[in-house]
């Protein structure tokens, strides 16, 4: 399960026939992917649209009712969860630190798959952590209470966290949404940095579609529980696709900083001539 | 170590540093928690030796010691030693121990202050099981512990399964506790008024708790109960360590969230039950332990053992003052809640500031 190096071969994951929901009716009805290996993944829809639910499914939060989660070749629910726990990493959507606990402590958890029963603190750990900690830039907080840290900083030690956890595969449920712009660039940054630095898989349900093109490698549109369209950003976004998914009328320009497609929604007010004929 | 392969060298000395952050981190963490565990063990200790030691028969520390080495074999000296201090040291010690253990579970698996099993219905339905088998059969000793911990585990059992769905979470768990809670306790309230007076009168004595009532049966089930579930209790913090993050981090970092917690329940309840069978429904001390141990700990968390210490100094100091220093010998119980009381209303003011508590 551990590999070593970039050489290693990289965890692949997708799903068949995926089912998902939650007590009610069915929220993901059929879905086959496959999440490109190595890549930053995007997953972007409307509310409701089931791309945080598809998420929590690749992360076998929720059991399949059908079809399955696929890790290299296996049904995720058939394997040992700690086993699935060194190959796929999670940063939760809404996650509350317990009380008074500091960045050091909250980082070093994430080791847990790797400790035994009475294994339980090795030079691994503390050097995944470390590497952690000076990947999230957050070596210097390590002492402080969690919970005095700004929402960036937060984040990012929720971050580190799941870093620590040293898997391939590294998954977040819209881990912007709490951050201002600045954050919210900052964090995306790391995530390509992660990526392009440790040849980490890493897949991420975004709400901001602007961001979402501009970062992924890789897009995967959602409405109504299905996959609309994948691809890369520049192929797949354009107006159609937009309206599909989140039944609005758009303009997409090319963004003046990526050159990516940046989505100008359509408005009742505010609208100027020169874009209604654009 | 997969995690630096793909590092650039200038990244190295960084890393270095951040490595010796990180040891210097927890270095500091555990010598803080191992200063304040051990501090709190030599107060538990000094407060068990003055338990041995306090009376109205005077006893030298010398012949205390040569009575519990079997060295000498003064029968009025070994009746005090035996028979008077040692239970009710003993039992105030077991019952510390269990119950701050049980309170700090629960407190942090459930991620509320709140959360003590005084409040979830285990004290409850001990207290509703130990009534009914003294008032309804005239039971007494050994039948009234068992009483109490099948109330126990019944009655926590009866939450666990009413505030199901798909897992438990913490504020449901806590909601249909205090209902379940608030039942018992009216039916408690029931069985008293139709009990024969001196019945009524053991009941409530038993009600209030203390723990210089217990028999040798009860301590050695008590001593049973904490020298086996200590170790479990130990092993069950490293899932409770991922648990303590919310369920969905916890089941990514590949814990068994639902065993976990079944276990962590069931070894709170047993040692409720059993502290509870012993000494009947202490207030308030599950609830105190675990937040004064925290906030010792202060960043070196992991509390276990620390809470369970500040349990049994608790316990105690409320049997001193209980029975030495009051003018006229309390039950230890009627201690534990003059000092829980005020403690809870703070509680609940803070945290419904700080808008955790509700």
């Amino acid at each position: 399960m551990n590999g070593d190096g970039p050489g290693r071969a990289a965890h692949r994951l997708g799903a068949d026939g995926l089912v998902l929901g939650y007590g009610g009716p069915d929220v993901i009805r059929g879905l086959d992917v496959a999440i490109p290996d190595g890549r930053l993944t995007m997953i972007v829809g409307a509310n409701a649209s089931g791309k945080s639910t598809l998420l929590r499914g690749l992360a076998r939060l929720l059991r399949p009712r059908s079809g399955a989660v696929v890790l290299d070749g296996r049904s995720i629910a058939e394997l040992p969860t700690i086993e699935v726990a060194r190959v796929i990493g999670l940063l939760p959507q809404a996650s509350v630190a317990p009380d008074g606990i500091t960045v050091g402590d909250l980082v070093g958890r994430g080791r847990y798959p790797h400790q035994g029963w009475f294994r339980r603190w090795t030079p691994d750990d503390e050097a995944a952590v470390a590497d952690a900690l000076a990947a999230t830039g957050i070596t210097d907080l390590i002492e402080r209470p969690v919970a005095t840290l700004s929402g960036g900083q937060r984040q990012r030690a929720w971050v580190a966290m799941a870093l620590a956890q040293d898997t391939d595969i590294l998954l977040l449920d819209e881990p912007t949404t709490f951050l201002d712009i600045a954050h919210q660039v900052e964090l995306l940054d790391l995530l390509v940095d992660l990526n392009r630095e440790r040849d980490k898989t890493i897949v991420v349900v975004l709400h901001d579609l602007g961001l979402a093109c501009r970062y992924a490698d890789h897009l995967i549109a959602m409405h109504d529980g299905a996959i609309v369209a994948q691809g890369v950003p520049a192929d797949i976004v354009d107006a159609a696709l937009v309206r599909e998914v989140f039944g609005i009328d758009s303009v997409i320009l090319p963004d003046p900083v990526s050159g990516t497609p940046l989505v100008v929604p359509r408005s009742r007010h505010g609208a100027r001539s020169v874009v209604e004929t654009a | 170590m997969s995690a630096q392969g793909a590092l650039s060298p200038a990244a190295l000395p960084v890393l270095l540093t951040a490595r010796t952050i990180v040891t210097r981190d927890r270095t500091r963490r555990r010598r803080r928690g191992a200063v304040v565990t051990g501090g709190l063990g030599l107060v538990a200790g000094a407060l068990f030796t003055a338990t041995m030691l306090a009376g109205s028969f005077a006893v030298s520390p010398l012949d205390v010691l040569a009575s519990l080495l079997h060295v000498t074999h003064d029968p009025a000296v070994d009746f005090v030693v035996w028979e008077l201090r040692l239970p009710v040291a003993v039992t105030a010690l077991g019952v510390g121990i269990a119950l701050g253990i049980a309170g700090w579970i629960f407190q942090t698996l459930l991620r509320n202050p709140l959360a003590s099993p005084d409040f979830v219905g285990v004290s409850s339905g001990a207290s509703l099981a130990s009534v009914a088998a003294i008032i309804l059969f005239g039971a007494g000793g050994l039948a009234v512990s068992g009483a109490s911990l099948v109330g126990a585990l019944v009655s926590c059992g009866l939450v666990y399964v009413l505030a199901w769905r798909d897992g438990i979470v913490g504020y449901r768990f806590i909601l249909v506790g205090i209902g379940i809670s608030q039942f018992m306790l009216s039916l408690v309230g029931y069985l008293l008024a139709r009990a024969e007076i001196y019945d009524a009168r053991e009941a409530m004595a038993w009600l209030v708790g203390s723990v210089g009532f217990a028999e040798t049966a009860e301590i050695a089930a008590l001593l049973v109960a904490v020298v086996v579930s200590l170790p479990i209790a130990w092993l069950l913090g490293r899932p409770l360590r991922a648990l303590e993050l919310g369920d969905d981090a916890a089941l990514a970092l590949g814990a068994r969230v639902e065993w976990s917690r079944l276990g962590l329940i069931a070894v709170s309840i047993v040692l409720v039950a059993v502290a509870t069978a012993a000494a009947g429904p202490l207030a308030f001390v599950a609830l105190i332990a675990g937040p004064v141990a925290m906030r010792l700990l202060g960043p070196a968390a992991g509390g276990l053992l620390a809470a369970g210490l500040v349990g049994a100094g608790l316990v105690l100091a409320a049997d001193l003052v209980a029975s030495h220093l009051l003018p006229v010998a309390l039950p230890t119980g009627v201690v534990t809640g003059l000092v829980g009381a005020p403690y809870l209303v703070w509680l609940l003011a803070t945290t419904n500031r700080e808008g955790r508590g509700g």
